[in-house]
């Protein structure tokens, strides 16, 4: 699996330093090895640094310890061979939907018409055909994800990083996005890394899902969950339910000890 | 139509009592002369040309002190936020000279730049600069950093965020600055005119005022708060325009 690996994350740790207030670890010692194509889920209790790792990731915040590479190069700055996706939605409120999607195809050197054209093929990808103009403000919260999700494909990066990018839209919506996500990263084919807590989000997307420890993050384990993406019928699945409730166990147990130092 | 007729209701009956005040000299007309008789007065300032040229050196003083106070004030608010050196240096500056009157700079302009369009546009200028300097920072440092790192991820680099990023995130707070800018500088327009000048709206009341024909001043004083309100009308539709992702 190494020998394929296209992202590397080699005993990164982290401390976050607030304005006022003592510094806090947020990553100990975190080493993963995450292969092309591969959709990977970060699943943890809040606040056990799953963000912070996919940040650092991103090239966003400074790598103090330890050594990210992706595709053979050390992590230095944000690039646009890795998208990002935010819980947020992180759209520019001062650009219409597609003004949004044309913004990382700008920095590109297709021709405007091209630039255009490919614009319009991810609205249409994500289900927005007619909301062209729109400005992020007047649309719903999966409309604004999905719009997100669209412009980040858009610019056509190797990579996804998402964090918890369907955290704030409603159960049914999000539900709709999961398989809509399921169906675009099989027809693109790229590789995902997909930060969560919802258990059985994890499972579904996912190949396979990091569970982390609680502050200070750690890896606690993987565990294989590739199951039959394209069978509706999987979250009833014997095999299924049991993934969940093996890794729901896992995750059990960091939320307590998650809690237990809030207590404190 | 009707609505905006009905809002400014209030305005017709206040022109009514003025008219009726003087009228029935209820208060003497050299205090405040009949309103018609201001109207008169201002077709005639019209015709012989004198409300024009001097309403064209004022104009022109104002938007020119504004005009560069936007620019530099812009520049200056969002590089402070931009970068902390910088901030450091200035806000004890900027915090010193906000409330000082800027008026109490008058003469000391006309010192630096005589009595001409020179000394005006720098009271202007200094006046109006800091108010849109504390919008620009402010409206600056309120961007959110997932917008800032969207748009690093997708290839701008850190001066270009500063034009896509910081800049329309500044916007909403930077526009409000302008806005208190722009009645600033017709208030700095016309004091520092009435003090020490040889043309402009601010020399006619003056002038017209010692010269006790007070029907043309008053309608100079009147000219000069109708645009007033005109140019804050016409600013605020701009700032609807330009802000109209808002909504």
């Amino acid at each position: 699996m190494s020998a394929s690996a296209q992202i590397v994350v080699k005993d990164v740790s982290h401390d976050y330093r607030p304005p006022v207030g003592r510094v806090v670890r947020a990553l100990e010692d975190v080493s993963l090895s995450i292969r092309e194509r591969e959709f990977i889920a970060l699943l943890g209790p809040s606040g056990c640094g799953k963000s912070t790792l996919l940040y650092l990731i991103g090239g966003f915040l400074r790598i103090e310890n330890g050594r990210i590479c992706v595709d053979g190069r050390a992590v230095t700055a944000p690039g646009p061979d890795r998208g990002v996706v935010f819980q947020h939605f992180a759209l520019f409120p001062w650009k219409t939907v597609k003004g949004n999607v044309l913004y990382g195809l700008e920095r590109g050197k297709l021709p405007r018409a091209e630039r255009e054209t490919r614009a319009q093929a991810f609205i249409d990808l994500v289900g927005l055909t007619g909301f062209e103009d729109s400005y992020p403000s007047q649309l719903s919260g999966g409309m604004k994800q999905r719009t997100a999700i669209a412009r980040t494909l858009a610019f056509d990066p190797q990579i996804l990083l998402m964090d918890e990018p369907f955290g704030a839209l409603d159960a049914q919506t999000r539900s709709l996005m999961q398989t809509e996500l399921l169906d675009i990263w099989q027809k693109t084919r790229k590789t995902v890394i997909f930060v969560t807590h919802d258990v059985q989000e994890a499972v579904y997307l996912a190949e396979r899902v990091a569970v982390m420890t609680a502050r200070p993050g750690r890896i606690k384990t993987i565990v294989d969950t590739a199951f039959d993406k394209n069978d509706p019928q999987i979250y009833r699945a014997r095999t299924f339910v049991d993934k969940v409730d093996e890794i729901w166990g896992l995750v059990r147990e960091e939320a307590i000890k998650a809690q237990g130092t809030h207590a404190r | 139509m009707r609505r905006t007729g009905l809002r400014y209701l209030p305005l017709l009956l206040l022109a009514i009592a003025w008219e009726l005040l003087a009228r029935l000299e209820l208060i003497s007309s050299s205090a405040l002369p009949p309103l018609s008789h201001v109207v008169v007065a201002w077709v005639d300032l019209m015709r012989s040309g004198e409300l024009v040229s001097n309403g064209y050196a004022s104009i022109y003083r104002a938007m020119t002190g504004l005009g560069l106070s936007v620019l530099v004030g812009s520049l200056l608010g969002i590089f402070m936020a931009w970068w902390r050196p910088l901030n450091a240096f200035l806000s004890p500056l900027v915090e010193i000279f906000y409330p000082m009157p800027k008026s109490a700079l008058i003469p000391v302009t006309v010192i630096w730049l005589g009595f001409g369009d020179g000394s005006k546009i720098l009271l202007i200028f200094l006046g109006c600069m800091l108010p849109v300097t504390i919008g620009a920072f402010n409206g600056a440092r309120s961007s959110e950093q997932a917008l800032v790192w969207s748009a690093r991820s997708m290839g701008a680099s850190r001066l270009r965020m500063l034009w896509d990023v910081v800049l329309p995130s500044a916007l909403p707070e930077l526009l409000n600055g302008i806005r208190t800018a722009l009645a600033l500088s017709f208030i700095l327009l016309v004091s520092s005119e009435l003090i020490v000048a040889r043309s402009g709206f601010g020399y006619l009341i003056g002038f017209l005022g010692a010269d006790g024909a007070y029907e043309p001043m008053f309608a100079v004083v009147l000219t000069v708060a109708f645009l007033g309100f005109a140019a804050d009308r016409a600013f605020q539709a701009f700032m609807n325009w330009m802000l109209r992702w808002r909504t």
